[in-house]
Protein backbone atom coordinates (compact mmCIF):
# COMPACT_ATOMS: atom_id res chain seq x y z
CA UNK A 1 0.00 0.00 0.00
CA UNK A 2 3.19 2.39 0.32
CA UNK A 3 3.64 1.55 -3.16
CA UNK A 4 5.45 4.57 -4.34
CA UNK A 5 7.06 5.15 -8.13
CA UNK A 6 9.72 7.88 -9.61
CA UNK A 7 8.29 10.19 -11.72
CA UNK A 8 10.36 13.40 -13.92
CA UNK A 9 8.83 16.82 -12.87
CA UNK A 10 8.10 18.59 -16.86
CA UNK A 11 5.92 21.03 -15.47
CA UNK A 12 4.98 23.17 -12.16
CA UNK A 13 1.96 25.17 -11.43
CA UNK A 14 1.62 26.41 -7.87
CA UNK A 15 1.83 23.25 -5.98
CA UNK A 16 0.67 20.99 -8.28
CA UNK A 17 3.18 19.79 -10.93
CA UNK A 18 2.94 17.69 -14.35
CA UNK A 19 5.10 14.61 -13.81
CA UNK A 20 6.22 11.64 -16.31
CA UNK A 21 7.78 8.71 -16.60
CA UNK A 22 8.12 5.69 -19.49
CA UNK A 23 5.80 8.25 -21.66
CA UNK A 24 2.72 8.12 -18.94
CA UNK A 25 2.07 11.76 -17.33
CA UNK A 26 0.18 12.70 -14.44
CA UNK A 27 -0.57 15.35 -11.96
CA UNK A 28 0.23 15.13 -8.87
CA UNK A 29 0.89 17.08 -5.21
CA UNK A 30 3.74 18.70 -4.50
CA UNK A 31 3.31 20.53 -1.45
CA UNK A 32 4.73 17.68 0.92
CA UNK A 33 8.08 18.58 -0.59
CA UNK A 34 10.35 21.35 -0.36
CA UNK A 35 11.70 23.34 -3.63
CA UNK A 36 10.99 21.34 -6.51
CA UNK A 37 12.43 22.16 -9.31
CA UNK A 38 11.39 21.26 -13.06
CA UNK A 39 13.54 17.97 -14.49
CA UNK A 40 13.93 16.52 -10.62
CA UNK A 41 12.94 13.08 -10.02
CA UNK A 42 10.44 12.77 -7.25
CA UNK A 43 8.95 9.39 -5.39
CA UNK A 44 5.16 9.14 -6.53
CA UNK A 45 2.76 8.22 -3.82
CA UNK A 46 -1.27 8.18 -4.08
CA UNK A 47 -1.08 11.54 -6.55
CA UNK A 48 2.06 13.40 -4.29
CA UNK A 49 5.53 13.88 -4.71
CA UNK A 50 7.03 12.57 -1.00
CA UNK A 51 10.82 12.01 -1.67
CA UNK A 52 13.56 13.61 -4.23
CA UNK A 53 15.57 11.07 -5.89
CA UNK A 54 19.11 11.99 -7.77
CA UNK A 55 18.21 11.20 -11.69
CA UNK A 56 20.94 8.29 -11.16
CA UNK A 57 19.11 6.96 -8.40
CA UNK A 58 15.78 7.11 -9.66
CA UNK A 59 16.97 5.25 -13.15
CA UNK A 60 18.26 2.74 -10.76
CA UNK A 61 14.92 2.38 -8.81
CA UNK A 62 13.49 2.48 -12.21
CA UNK A 63 14.99 0.05 -13.98
CA UNK A 64 13.48 -2.37 -11.17
CA UNK A 65 10.02 -1.85 -12.05
CA UNK A 66 11.40 -1.85 -15.78
CA UNK A 67 12.93 -5.55 -15.20
CA UNK A 68 10.10 -6.59 -14.21
CA UNK A 69 12.08 -7.07 -11.22
CA UNK A 70 9.47 -5.40 -8.78
CA UNK A 71 5.63 -6.18 -8.09
CA UNK A 72 4.06 -3.27 -9.10
CA UNK B 1 24.57 -8.99 -17.01
CA UNK B 2 26.40 -7.68 -14.58
CA UNK B 3 23.74 -6.85 -12.38
CA UNK B 4 23.00 -10.77 -12.33
CA UNK B 5 26.35 -11.76 -11.38
CA UNK B 6 26.05 -9.18 -8.54
CA UNK B 7 22.79 -10.49 -7.28
CA UNK B 8 23.93 -13.92 -7.58
CA UNK B 9 27.17 -13.33 -5.90
CA UNK B 10 25.13 -11.74 -3.24
CA UNK B 11 22.48 -14.36 -2.92
CA UNK B 12 25.44 -17.04 -2.64
CA UNK B 13 26.66 -14.68 0.52
CA UNK B 14 23.23 -14.61 2.22
CA UNK B 15 23.16 -18.58 1.84
CA UNK B 16 26.18 -19.27 3.10
CA UNK B 17 26.25 -16.39 6.14
CA UNK B 18 27.49 -18.05 8.90
CA UNK B 19 24.69 -16.98 12.00
CA UNK B 20 25.18 -17.83 15.54
CA UNK B 21 22.25 -19.10 17.09
CA UNK B 22 18.45 -18.69 16.18
CA UNK B 23 17.56 -15.76 14.33
CA UNK B 24 13.70 -14.69 13.61
CA UNK B 25 13.26 -11.49 11.63
CA UNK B 26 10.65 -9.63 10.88
CA UNK B 27 9.56 -7.21 8.35
CA UNK B 28 6.59 -4.84 8.98
CA UNK B 29 5.46 -3.52 5.00
CA UNK B 30 3.16 -5.67 2.87
CA UNK B 31 5.56 -4.67 -0.27
CA UNK B 32 8.62 -6.06 1.58
CA UNK B 33 6.24 -9.40 2.15
CA UNK B 34 5.47 -9.70 -1.28
CA UNK B 35 8.96 -8.61 -2.65
CA UNK B 36 10.49 -11.28 -0.26
CA UNK B 37 8.08 -14.02 -1.49
CA UNK B 38 8.71 -13.13 -5.55
CA UNK B 39 11.92 -13.33 -5.37
CA UNK B 40 11.81 -16.51 -3.17
CA UNK B 41 13.99 -14.80 -1.05
CA UNK B 42 12.70 -17.07 2.04
CA UNK B 43 14.86 -20.34 0.29
CA UNK B 44 18.01 -17.77 0.17
CA UNK B 45 18.10 -18.12 4.50
CA UNK B 46 21.01 -19.55 5.61
CA UNK B 47 20.04 -22.25 8.66
CA UNK B 48 19.01 -20.67 11.97
CA UNK B 49 17.34 -17.95 10.08
CA UNK B 50 13.62 -17.01 9.78
CA UNK B 51 11.84 -14.72 8.64
CA UNK B 52 8.14 -13.35 9.61
CA UNK B 53 5.98 -11.29 8.78
CA UNK B 54 4.33 -8.15 11.14
CA UNK B 55 1.79 -5.69 11.16
CA UNK B 56 2.65 -3.98 7.75
CA UNK B 57 -0.07 -3.75 5.76
CA UNK B 58 -2.36 -0.96 6.64
CA UNK B 59 -5.22 -3.10 5.17
CA UNK B 60 -4.93 -5.94 7.02
CA UNK B 61 -4.82 -4.25 10.43
CA UNK B 62 -7.94 -1.88 10.22
CA UNK B 63 -10.40 -4.07 12.55
CA UNK B 64 -13.89 -5.12 11.40
CA UNK B 65 -15.76 -2.28 13.10
CA UNK B 66 -13.91 0.08 10.74
CA UNK B 67 -15.05 -1.46 7.57
CA UNK B 68 -18.59 -2.03 9.23
CA UNK B 69 -18.84 2.48 9.67
CA UNK B 70 -18.06 2.39 5.99
CA UNK B 71 -20.40 0.01 4.83
CA UNK B 72 -23.14 1.95 7.40
CA UNK B 73 -22.27 5.22 5.82
CA UNK B 74 -22.56 3.30 2.38
CA UNK B 75 -26.08 2.31 2.64
CA UNK B 76 -26.73 6.00 4.22
CA UNK B 77 -26.49 7.05 0.26
CA UNK B 78 -22.92 8.39 0.90
CA UNK B 79 -20.42 8.31 -2.05
CA UNK B 80 -17.59 6.14 -0.89
CA UNK B 81 -14.37 6.69 -2.10
CA UNK B 82 -11.34 4.09 -1.20
CA UNK B 83 -8.37 2.66 -2.46
CA UNK B 84 -9.21 -0.28 -3.86
CA UNK B 85 -7.41 -2.91 -1.24
CA UNK B 86 -10.12 -2.18 0.91
CA UNK B 87 -13.19 -3.13 -0.95
CA UNK B 88 -12.98 -6.31 -0.47
CA UNK B 89 -12.17 -6.91 3.43
CA UNK B 90 -15.17 -7.95 4.54
CA UNK B 91 -16.49 -6.72 7.89
CA UNK B 92 -18.42 -8.27 10.59
CA UNK B 93 -21.56 -8.97 8.15
CA UNK B 94 -20.41 -7.11 4.74
CA UNK B 95 -18.21 -5.97 2.90
CA UNK B 96 -18.22 -2.71 0.25
CA UNK B 97 -17.41 -5.15 -2.62
CA UNK B 98 -20.90 -6.36 -2.09
CA UNK B 99 -22.45 -3.23 -0.69
CA UNK B 100 -21.52 -1.77 -4.46
CA UNK B 101 -22.90 -5.06 -6.06
CA UNK B 102 -26.15 -4.03 -4.15
CA UNK B 103 -26.72 -0.49 -5.22
CA UNK B 104 -24.17 1.40 -2.90
CA UNK B 105 -22.50 4.18 -4.80
CA UNK B 106 -18.81 2.95 -4.29
CA UNK B 107 -15.49 3.87 -6.00
CA UNK B 108 -12.11 2.91 -5.97
CA UNK B 109 -9.35 6.22 -6.45
CA UNK B 110 -5.42 6.21 -6.74
CA UNK B 111 -5.81 9.57 -5.05
CA UNK B 112 -7.54 11.26 -2.39
CA UNK B 113 -7.30 14.55 -4.75
CA UNK B 114 -9.24 12.38 -7.16
CA UNK B 115 -11.81 11.49 -4.26
CA UNK B 116 -11.87 15.29 -3.68
CA UNK B 117 -12.92 16.00 -7.62
CA UNK B 118 -15.57 13.50 -7.21
CA UNK B 119 -17.15 15.03 -4.22
CA UNK B 120 -16.83 18.36 -6.12
CA UNK B 121 -18.12 17.05 -9.18
CA UNK B 122 -20.88 15.18 -8.02
CA UNK B 123 -22.42 17.37 -5.63
CA UNK B 124 -23.19 14.81 -3.33
CA UNK B 125 -21.98 13.74 0.50
CA UNK B 126 -18.78 12.35 -0.50
CA UNK B 127 -16.35 10.20 1.92
CA UNK B 128 -12.98 9.07 1.68
CA UNK B 129 -11.63 6.34 3.93
CA UNK B 130 -8.18 7.40 5.28
CA UNK B 131 -6.48 4.40 5.43
CA UNK B 132 -2.33 3.83 5.36
CA UNK B 133 0.24 4.40 7.38
CA UNK B 134 2.93 7.55 7.59
CA UNK B 135 3.48 7.35 3.86
CA UNK B 136 -0.17 7.61 3.13
CA UNK B 137 -1.14 9.94 5.99
CA UNK B 138 0.84 13.56 4.90
CA UNK B 139 -0.90 12.90 1.36
CA UNK B 140 -4.54 12.85 3.45
CA UNK B 141 -3.34 15.90 5.50
CA UNK B 142 -2.70 17.84 2.18
CA UNK B 143 -6.11 17.36 0.70
CA UNK B 144 -7.62 18.00 3.96
CA UNK B 145 -5.76 21.38 3.42
CA UNK B 146 -7.11 21.61 0.24
CA UNK B 147 -10.34 20.90 0.91
CA UNK B 148 -11.08 23.31 3.58
CA UNK B 149 -9.24 26.01 1.34
CA UNK B 150 -11.59 25.03 -1.77
CA UNK B 151 -14.33 25.09 0.78
CA UNK B 152 -15.72 21.89 -0.12
CA UNK B 153 -18.46 20.96 2.43
CA UNK B 154 -19.60 17.78 0.93
CA UNK B 155 -16.35 15.67 1.42
CA UNK B 156 -15.04 13.93 4.56
CA UNK B 157 -12.82 11.59 5.90
CA UNK B 158 -13.40 8.32 7.38
CA UNK B 159 -9.94 8.14 9.07
CA UNK B 160 -8.07 4.49 9.95
CA UNK B 161 -4.38 6.30 9.65
CA UNK B 162 -2.11 4.17 11.71
CA UNK B 163 1.79 4.70 13.27
CA UNK B 164 4.33 2.26 12.42
CA UNK B 165 7.10 2.91 15.43
CA UNK B 166 4.18 2.43 18.20
CA UNK B 167 3.28 -0.98 16.64
CA UNK B 168 6.62 -2.29 17.00
CA UNK B 169 6.72 -0.84 20.59
CA UNK B 170 3.93 -2.84 21.56
CA UNK B 171 5.38 -6.05 19.86
CA UNK B 172 8.36 -5.74 22.02
CA UNK B 173 5.90 -4.64 25.02
CA UNK B 174 4.54 -7.83 24.56
CA UNK B 175 7.27 -9.54 24.79
CA UNK B 176 7.29 -10.78 21.07
CA UNK B 177 10.43 -9.20 20.24
CA UNK B 178 11.95 -8.94 23.68
CA UNK B 179 14.41 -11.59 25.90
CA UNK B 180 10.93 -12.63 27.26
CA UNK B 181 8.03 -15.34 26.15
CA UNK B 182 5.12 -13.43 24.45
CA UNK B 183 2.08 -12.16 26.82
CA UNK B 184 -0.99 -11.77 26.34
CA UNK B 185 -0.92 -7.91 27.26
CA UNK B 186 -2.30 -7.15 23.89
CA UNK B 187 -5.46 -8.57 22.11
CA UNK B 188 -7.37 -11.35 23.58
CA UNK B 189 -5.62 -14.37 25.44
CA UNK B 190 -7.32 -17.02 22.67
CA UNK B 191 -5.01 -15.12 20.29
CA UNK B 192 -1.78 -15.53 22.16
CA UNK B 193 -1.07 -19.16 21.66
CA UNK B 194 0.97 -21.21 23.92
CA UNK B 195 3.66 -23.11 23.63
CA UNK B 196 5.92 -21.38 21.21
CA UNK B 197 7.47 -19.18 23.79
CA UNK B 198 11.16 -20.09 22.44
CA UNK B 199 10.42 -19.64 18.71
CA UNK B 200 9.06 -16.18 19.32
CA UNK B 201 11.48 -13.90 19.95
CA UNK B 202 12.73 -11.34 17.22
CA UNK B 203 16.00 -10.38 16.68
CA UNK B 204 15.97 -7.19 14.60
CA UNK B 205 13.48 -5.34 12.14
CA UNK B 206 14.02 -5.13 8.25
CA UNK B 207 12.09 -1.46 8.25
CA UNK B 208 10.10 -0.14 5.68
CA UNK B 209 11.50 2.22 3.33
CA UNK B 210 8.83 4.37 2.34
CA UNK B 211 7.40 5.22 5.78
CA UNK B 212 11.41 5.72 6.37
CA UNK B 213 11.31 8.66 3.69
CA UNK B 214 8.82 10.33 5.62
CA UNK B 215 9.82 9.60 9.15
CA UNK B 216 13.46 8.95 8.80
CA UNK B 217 15.70 7.11 10.76
CA UNK B 218 15.62 8.80 14.44
CA UNK B 219 11.84 7.32 14.52
CA UNK B 220 13.06 4.00 15.35
CA UNK B 221 15.81 4.99 18.19
CA UNK B 222 13.84 2.66 20.57
CA UNK B 223 15.02 -0.63 19.29
CA UNK B 224 18.72 -0.10 19.57
CA UNK B 225 17.50 0.63 23.40
CA UNK B 226 15.92 -2.39 23.43
CA UNK B 227 18.65 -4.27 21.79
CA UNK B 228 17.08 -4.99 18.58
CA UNK B 229 18.64 -4.09 15.31
CA UNK B 230 16.81 -2.56 12.12
CA UNK B 231 17.96 -1.60 8.62
CA UNK B 232 15.62 0.45 6.41
CA UNK B 233 15.31 -1.28 3.35
CA UNK B 234 14.74 -0.79 -0.48
CA UNK B 235 12.28 -3.16 -2.59
CA UNK B 236 14.49 -5.04 -4.86
CA UNK B 237 15.84 -8.32 -4.51
CA UNK B 238 19.31 -6.60 -4.05
CA UNK B 239 18.13 -4.18 -1.41
CA UNK B 240 16.48 -6.68 0.80
CA UNK B 241 19.05 -9.08 0.96
CA UNK B 242 21.91 -6.23 1.71
CA UNK B 243 19.74 -5.40 4.79
CA UNK B 244 19.11 -9.54 5.84
CA UNK B 245 22.87 -9.18 5.23
CA UNK B 246 23.91 -6.32 7.71
CA UNK B 247 21.06 -7.37 10.42
CA UNK B 248 22.76 -10.88 10.17
CA UNK B 249 26.06 -9.25 10.83
CA UNK B 250 24.70 -7.12 13.47
CA UNK B 251 23.31 -10.07 15.01
CA UNK B 252 26.48 -11.73 15.18
CA UNK B 253 28.92 -8.90 16.68
CA UNK B 254 25.99 -8.07 19.08
CA UNK B 255 25.56 -4.48 17.56
CA UNK B 256 22.22 -2.50 17.71
CA UNK B 257 21.91 0.06 15.40
CA UNK B 258 19.58 1.56 12.91
CA UNK B 259 21.02 1.45 9.16
CA UNK B 260 19.34 3.09 6.51
CA UNK B 261 20.03 1.34 3.67
CA UNK B 262 18.06 2.91 0.73
CA UNK B 263 19.63 6.22 0.92
CA UNK B 264 18.87 6.43 -2.73
CA UNK B 265 15.04 7.61 -1.52
CA UNK B 266 15.29 8.18 2.44
CA UNK B 267 17.03 10.90 3.87
CA UNK B 268 18.21 10.10 7.91
CA UNK B 269 16.01 12.93 8.83
CA UNK B 270 13.11 11.55 6.16
CA UNK B 271 11.06 13.90 4.80
CA UNK B 272 10.54 17.28 7.54
CA UNK B 273 7.63 19.31 5.54
CA UNK B 274 5.45 16.21 5.12
CA UNK B 275 5.57 15.81 8.90
CA UNK B 276 5.30 19.52 9.54
CA UNK B 277 1.85 19.55 7.11
CA UNK B 278 0.87 16.02 8.95
CA UNK B 279 1.47 17.76 12.45
CA UNK B 280 -0.83 20.37 11.28
CA UNK B 281 -4.17 18.40 10.41
CA UNK B 282 -3.42 15.34 12.45
CA UNK B 283 -2.82 14.53 16.22
CA UNK B 284 -1.58 11.28 17.85
CA UNK B 285 -4.76 8.92 19.02
CA UNK B 286 -5.06 5.32 20.89
CA UNK B 287 -6.35 2.92 18.12
CA UNK B 288 -7.25 -0.13 17.29
CA UNK B 289 -4.92 -2.22 15.62
CA UNK B 290 -6.26 -6.38 14.28
CA UNK B 291 -4.14 -8.89 16.50
CA UNK B 292 -2.52 -6.43 18.37
CA UNK B 293 -5.79 -4.67 20.21
CA UNK B 294 -5.45 -0.83 21.30
CA UNK B 295 -2.17 0.77 21.29
CA UNK B 296 -1.46 4.23 23.00
CA UNK B 297 -0.92 6.95 20.26
CA UNK B 298 -1.20 4.77 17.38
CA UNK B 299 -3.17 6.19 15.33
CA UNK B 300 -4.13 9.69 14.13
CA UNK B 301 -7.31 12.23 14.35
CA UNK B 302 -8.25 15.37 12.98
CA UNK B 303 -7.22 18.37 14.75
CA UNK B 304 -10.23 20.44 16.45
CA UNK B 305 -9.58 22.50 13.15
CA UNK B 306 -10.23 20.21 11.14
CA UNK B 307 -12.83 18.33 12.94
CA UNK B 308 -15.45 19.66 9.99
CA UNK B 309 -14.01 16.93 7.75
CA UNK B 310 -14.08 14.38 10.27
CA UNK B 311 -17.32 12.14 8.86
CA UNK B 312 -18.02 10.76 12.28
CA UNK B 313 -19.22 14.15 13.01
CA UNK B 314 -20.77 14.48 9.95
CA UNK B 315 -22.94 11.52 10.12
CA UNK B 316 -24.38 9.44 12.82
CA UNK B 317 -22.60 6.20 12.19
CA UNK B 318 -24.46 3.39 13.64
CA UNK B 319 -22.69 -0.18 13.66
CA UNK B 320 -24.34 -3.41 15.18
CA UNK B 321 -21.34 -5.12 18.03
CA UNK B 322 -19.24 -7.11 16.43
CA UNK B 323 -17.99 -10.60 16.98
CA UNK B 324 -14.78 -11.82 16.07
CA UNK B 325 -13.82 -14.20 13.31
CA UNK B 326 -13.34 -17.15 15.42
CA UNK B 327 -11.09 -19.23 12.80
CA UNK B 328 -9.55 -16.74 11.06
CA UNK B 329 -5.94 -16.12 12.42
CA UNK B 330 -4.90 -13.09 10.78
CA UNK B 331 -4.10 -11.51 13.67
CA UNK B 332 -1.54 -14.00 15.28
CA UNK B 333 -0.04 -14.08 11.71
CA UNK B 334 0.19 -10.55 11.74
CA UNK B 335 1.95 -10.57 15.21
CA UNK B 336 4.90 -13.02 13.61
CA UNK B 337 3.27 -15.58 16.15
CA UNK B 338 2.34 -18.33 13.00
CA UNK B 339 3.28 -18.36 9.42
CA UNK B 340 -0.04 -18.44 7.13
CA UNK B 341 -0.61 -22.11 6.94
CA UNK B 342 -0.94 -23.13 10.23
CA UNK B 343 -4.33 -21.07 9.88
CA UNK B 344 -6.86 -23.94 9.77
CA UNK B 345 -8.83 -21.62 7.02
CA UNK B 346 -5.59 -21.27 4.98
CA UNK B 347 -6.08 -21.70 1.31
CA UNK B 348 -9.30 -23.89 2.20
CA UNK B 349 -11.87 -22.34 2.92
CA UNK B 350 -10.22 -18.61 2.45
CA UNK B 351 -8.18 -18.15 -0.67
CA UNK B 352 -7.25 -15.15 -2.62
CA UNK B 353 -10.38 -15.58 -4.93
CA UNK B 354 -12.67 -15.88 -1.90
CA UNK B 355 -11.13 -14.25 1.00
CA UNK B 356 -12.13 -14.48 4.62
CA UNK B 357 -9.78 -12.76 6.32
CA UNK B 358 -7.87 -9.43 5.38
CA UNK B 359 -4.13 -10.76 5.48
CA UNK B 360 -5.66 -13.05 2.09
CA UNK B 361 -7.76 -10.02 0.95
CA UNK B 362 -4.98 -7.40 0.83
CA UNK B 363 -2.29 -8.36 -2.27
CA UNK B 364 0.16 -7.21 0.06
CA UNK B 365 -1.31 -9.48 3.11
CA UNK B 366 0.93 -12.19 4.15
CA UNK B 367 -1.98 -14.89 3.37
CA UNK B 368 -2.14 -13.56 -0.24
CA UNK B 369 1.60 -13.57 -0.86
CA UNK B 370 1.97 -17.26 0.35
CA UNK B 371 -0.57 -18.53 -1.80
CA UNK B 372 0.55 -16.15 -4.86
CA UNK B 373 4.39 -17.06 -4.82
CA UNK B 374 4.48 -20.12 -2.45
Amino acid sequence: MCLAVPMKVIEINGDMAVVESSGLSRKVGIMLLDKVKLNDWVLIHAGFAISKLTKKQARETLAIFEEGRFFG
Amino acid sequence: MAEATTLSRLAERLKNFPVSGNVKIMEVCGTHTVAIRRFGLQHLLPAGVRLVSGPGCPVCVTPDSYIDEAVALARQGVVITSFGDMLRVPGSSSSLEKERAAGADIRAVYSPLDALKIAADCGRETVFLAVGFETTAPVIAAVAMKTLEKKIANFSLLTALRLVPPALQALIADGCAAASPCGTALGSAAASPRGIASDIRLSGFLLPGHVSAIIGKQAYDFLPEQRLPGVISGFSAADIITSLLLLLEMHNKGIYRIMNNYPRVVRDSGNEKSRAILAEVFEPADAEWRGLGMIPASGLQLKPAFAALDSRSHFAIKTASTSPRTDCRCGDVLRGLIDPPACPLFNKACRPDQPLGPCMVSAEGSCSAWVTYG
